[in-house]
């Protein structure tokens, strides 16, 4: 029989961070304002913070010592040490913050301000903003290039994917997509832009030189209604390979081959699945599942659901560390 | 020149970039009529812009949107008296340019109103009016209504109830012709859904005010009396479009029974407590615009003027037959905080959509409800379904 760790031992390896090879994944629970932090080795929860109202979006600062969450219901993001759990700053974000992004160097904030449609460019060190963009009415997806010249907003009413080149902070081109445009992630290699279309019930591959959408993958579960579908997370691998497309209610997250844009797999997971995220070594996908109360731990090359672990109430997005 | 156009018509109908539309201008009118604004709640009192304000904050919307395309949307408001016979409006209004309509009229304006500018090509969204008879023997080819029917909402809270096991009723029913329509629908709610009215009364309007410095110390003496020796029931179900006695029930009736219907538990397109689905947004920035909350009749034009928006967004174009046909066809779907797509019935032309279910403070439920089931949608589970339906559009 192991030797059971003493609560003094679990605060120690809260404290110093976890061993080499764990990763860290935090969970941001929507009604329960809070976030679980869960050990994505061990999977199991090892934390839980308590954060402003209504947290929502939800990353790791590049450096990997903040986890910066977006409470709108307090209107502002806080940065919470990653080491201590506390909140150690706050971020000027505008109304109602929700969804937002960093640029690659992890200077620059990008937040999508759903009550005033704009995007509030927000620099990092200073803690102060620097910019707002006008786009479309109520923005929400954010997703940046990997080169970090283009940061692209989708505004869930407008129906849009709008693309602001990041220097000028203009909009250069403005992309139709279907009803409430949800999310907006880029292939590793910049060659794609997928952005989910909740209410339309697609996800839409935009060429993002050109600007138009070469393709439009649609979703269809036996015995279940396609008002049902409703795609928001979009997580690609780094290889470019394979796409995990959330569907919320179809309580199912879509495989897809990222090449051909087939659909390949239904996986079944917790109910009203939205945001999701890879471990760094892209062994397990981890998906929040809002109704249920829990996080689903799909297995990458298996492509299997190994485990639900309870989380807070309402479970809305998870970043995890890279270290 | 005939190729040109083949191109553009590959060009607009593909999957192509928001841009290199030509610029437009989409007026679009407001058809209404100044009625008495009246409520038993002083709370509950229709605002004067009522219905209004919504299409106000959807042209606002669309123009928003409209800036990436070159396209603008403006609104001109038309206020007749009741009785007043809308066709010269309609005629004014074709003459300025405007060819889409949202009215919000009673039966008999809106079909006037519609038949007026049938022969200048126009296309209406009926806004307001609830009837059936509009849906059915009396629909139209050139509405579209996003307004729910009283048999939609009396579907949706039938639904409701029988899923509580709330299945024995008792119907009190106003003495105006409106408050028949909404009990009929009621009834036929109640055989759809197996529940059983035990009882039916009839409260006759005497003409009193709804406003009195004493009032309350009768109300609170006549209502259990009205309602005693009912025979056994689950829910007192009340149909009161007229704002004489339903607000008063809740509290009052001589047994202890929850109150539904025009009263307590109400079936509604919308309410200002809905929160969900992204609705905290809409309710935002409806209030920080008009510095007042959002009515049903308000959602229900926001819908309409957003339905219209999206058309010219999709299509490019500010005709009546591209609107009418973009929302008709298999490519329309409207976002509006329901929580799914929103579409057009084709066989009468009515919305599609959830129905709220609320108690004045919170949203308790939203229909239709689980396990009502159907073929096509579940939507089609509130309302006459295709099969029912006696319109013929053309």
């Amino acid at each position: 029989m192991r030797p059971r760790y003493s609560l003094l031992g679990i605060a120690a390896a809260i404290a110093l961070g976890n061993p080499a090879g764990a990763f860290t994944a935090y969970v941001s629970n929507e009604k329960g304002n809070t976030i679980t932090v869960v050990d994505t080795d061990k999977l199991q929860v090892v934390n839980t913070i308590r954060v402003g109202q209504r947290p929502r979006g939800i990353e790791l600062t590049k450096d990997g010592k903040f986890v910066l969450v977006a409470v709108g219901d307090d209107d502002r993001i806080e940065m919470v040490d990653v080491k201590s759990g506390e909140i150690v700053a706050i971020l000027p974000s505008g109304p109602d913050p929700e969804l937002f992004t960093q640029d690659p160097a992890g200077k620059i904030l990008y937040v999508a301000n759903e009550n005033n449609n704009t995007v509030t460019i927000i620099d990092m060190d200073k803690r102060s903003p620097l910019a707002e963009v006008q786009v479309g009415v109520e923005p929400e997806g954010m997703g940046i290039s990997p080169d970090g010249k283009t940061l692209v907003a989708t505004s869930e009413t407008t129906n849009m994917a709008h693309f602001i080149d990041v220097d000028t902070r203009r909009t250069v081109a403005n992309v139709l997509v279907d009803a409430r445009p949800r999310f907006a992630e880029f292939k590793r290699d910049g060659s794609e832009l997928w952005v989910s279309s909740e209410v339309g019930g697609t996800v839409s591959v935009i060429d993002p030189a050109k600007h138009v959408v070469i393709k439009k993958i649609t979703f269809a579960i036996p015995g279940l209604r396609s008002e049902a579908i409703q795609p928001v997370g979009i997580n690609i691998t780094k290889d470019g390979k394979t796409a995990f497309v959330a569907l919320g209610p179809a309580n199912r997250v879509a495989v897809i081959d990222a090449a051909t844009h087939e659909v390949k797999k239904y996986l079944l997971v917790g109910q009203r699945v939205w945001h999701m995220a890879f471990t760094p070594d892209e062994r397990y996908l981890l998906t929040t599942n809002g109704v249920s109360n829990d996080i689903s731990v799909i297995d990458v090359a298996n492509l299997k659901v190994i485990k639900s672990i309870q989380v807070g109430e309402l479970p809305w997005g998870v970043a995890i560390s890279q270290h | 020149m005939l190729r040109v156009v083949l191109i553009a018509l590959v060009l607009a109908a593909g999957l192509s970039a928001a841009k290199a539309t030509d610029p437009i201008d989409f007026k679009i009118g407001y058809l209404r009529v100044i009625k008495p604004r009246t409520a038993i709640s002083l709370v509950e009192v229709p605002p004067v812009n009522n219905g209004l304000a919504g299409a106000q904050a959807a042209i606002a919307d669309n123009n928003t949107t409209g800036q990436f395309l070159g396209q603008r949307f403006s609104l001109e408001d038309v206020k007749l008296k009741d009785g007043d016979n809308p066709a010269a409006a309609v005629a004014a209004l074709a003459d300025r340019g405007v060819s889409v309509v949202l009215a919000d009229l009673p039966a008999d304006a809106l079909l006037q109103a519609a038949d007026a500018g049938r022969a200048r090509g126009m296309l209406f969204f009926n806004v307001g009016a609830t009837d059936e008879r509009l849906r059915e023997n009396d629909c139209r080819p050139n509405v579209i209504h996003t307004a729910p029917s009283r048999a939609m909402l009396a579907d949706a809270l039938a639904q409701y109830l029988v899923w509580k096991q709330w299945r024995r009723w008792f119907l009190v029913v106003g003495s105006h012709e409106t408050d028949k329509l909404f009990a009929e629908a009621i009834r036929r709610a109640a055989r759809r859904f197996g529940a059983k009215i035990v009882e039916e009364r009839v409260f006759e309007d005497t003409g009193g005010s709804r406003r009195s410095d004493s009032g309350v110390v009768q109300i609170q003496r006549q209502l259990p009396v009205f309602t005693q020796q009912a025979p056994a029931y689950d829910v007192l179900v009340a149909a009161d479009e007229s704002e004489v006695f339903a607000g008063y029930l809740p509290y009052r009736t001589w047994d202890p029974r929850p109150v539904a219907g025009s009263a307590g538990l109400v079936a509604t397109s919308w309410d200002a407590s809905n929160d969900q689905w992204g609705a905290t947004q809409m309710q935002d920035r409806f209030i920080k615009q008009f510095g007042r909350r959002m009515t049903a009749l308000d959602m229900q034009a926001w819908t309409a003027a957003r339905m219209i928006g999206e058309s010219a967004a999709r299509t490019g174009a500010n005709s009546p037959k591209t609107t009418l046909d973009f929302i008709k066809g298999p490519d329309f779907a409207l976002a509006a905080f329901k929580g799914q797509k929103l579409t057009v019935r084709d066989w009468n032309l009515q919305l599609r959509q959830p129905i709220l279910l609320t108690d004045g403070k919170t949203i308790v439920s939203v229909s239709p409800q689980e396990g009502f089931l159907h073929q096509f949608s579940e939507l089609d589970t509130l309302g006459f379904d295709r099969g029912e339906s006696k319109c013929k559009l053309n």
